[in-house]
């Protein structure tokens, strides 16, 4: 994938499709320690420690739809290719978290990318019940979205109604102009 | 401060859309795009953002959607328009570049596009 917010929106996808209630996801970028990590942690119904293991196989899958699986592996590689690490934590009934880091400054490490688009990708999805707390630190500053919050203020007016939809799309440009305000994207 | 703001935004807006929020679900049109690994890999978000962008500039109401893989994977991006009363189409390999030219032809004019169909459902 030529974006790194490709390989988040695609972790969050997984999240979606184990049942996830609640997704945190961060993205943590370290000017001073090189470091550009990628969080995602959700509450679904997660993997025993062999599903696990094959987890990162690209030739695994619990799809019926197809037999290859290729989304996790592609991540695990997008890191290690970036002197990055990969971890997975899972747990059947708790959830799992995914942790890729990239040194930031690797010549190979994909640029972000649309990183508003991926959100909406996810955010538009037809799961529901479920609520999403995002995080995207450069050094001191930060952007933040908690659905949780802003779904108290719509009720039950869905995120992908037109106008929810632009709401959204304007409240993360505007976000994004700020925490990039100072430093290169 | 900005986020304040923003939020009394979105809840003037929810009033707003509260009333007819029930018959736009029933009678409007659905966009649907697939946000598998195998969709997102083939460019789904920079469609789905294409097609975000189409209707807003073009000031057409739609829901837009995103699911997961539904085993087509070679005939992604897939998107799906779904209209109360018509046919659920399903459109194969569409990319940014293809969006402006289906918005225009099955959403303005309501004619599908036939040479980028895959696949059609009745209504069900």
């Amino acid at each position: 994938m030529r974006e790194l917010s490709l390989h988040v929106l695609d972790l969050m996808e997984n999240s979606l499709a184990a049942g996830a209630h609640r997704l945190e996801v961060s993205i943590l970028e370290d000017t001073v320690a090189n470091t550009l990590t990628i969080v995602v942690a959700d509450d679904g119904r997660g993997m025993d420690a062999e599903t696990r293991a094959r987890a990162v196989d690209p030739y695994y899958t619990t799809r019926t739809t197809r037999h290859v699986g290729l989304g996790l592996p592609l991540t695990k590689a997008a890191a290690e290719r970036c002197a990055g690490s990969f971890s997975l934590e899972s747990e059947p009934g708790k959830g799992t978290t995914v942790v890729a880091r990239f040194q930031r400054d690797h010549i190979d490490r994909a640029p972000l990318g649309d990183m508003i688009s991926a959100l909406m990708g996810a955010l538009l999805s037809d799961r529901d019940n479920w609520d999403l707390h995002y995080v995207h630190r450069i050094d001191e500053r930060e952007l933040v979205l908690d659905t949780a919050e802003l779904r108290e203020v719509l009720g039950d007016v869905p995120f992908g109604h037109p106008a929810v939809r632009d709401w959204l799309v304007e409240y993360l440009r505007e976000g994004y102009k700020e925490l990039y305000g100072q430093v290169e994207a | 401060m900005a986020q304040i703001k923003s939020l009394e935004a979105l809840r003037s807006l929810r009033e707003r859309v509260d009333k007819d929020i029930s018959t736009r679900r029933d009678t409007g049109t659905t966009i649907i795009v697939g946000m598998g690994t195998c969709g997102i890999a083939a460019g789904a978000r920079d469609t789905m953002h294409a097609i975000m962008e189409e209707i807003r500039k073009r000031d057409i109401e739609a829901h837009i959607t995103t699911v997961g893989c539904i085993g087509m994977c070679a005939r992604e991006p897939l998107v799906d328009i779904v209209q109360a009363g018509k046919p659920r189409v399903t459109y194969g390999n569409v990319t940014p570049d293809m969006v402006p030219r289906l918005i225009d032809e099955h959403l303005k004019k309501g004619q599908v596009v036939e040479e980028w169909v895959v696949g059609r459902l009745q209504d069900a």
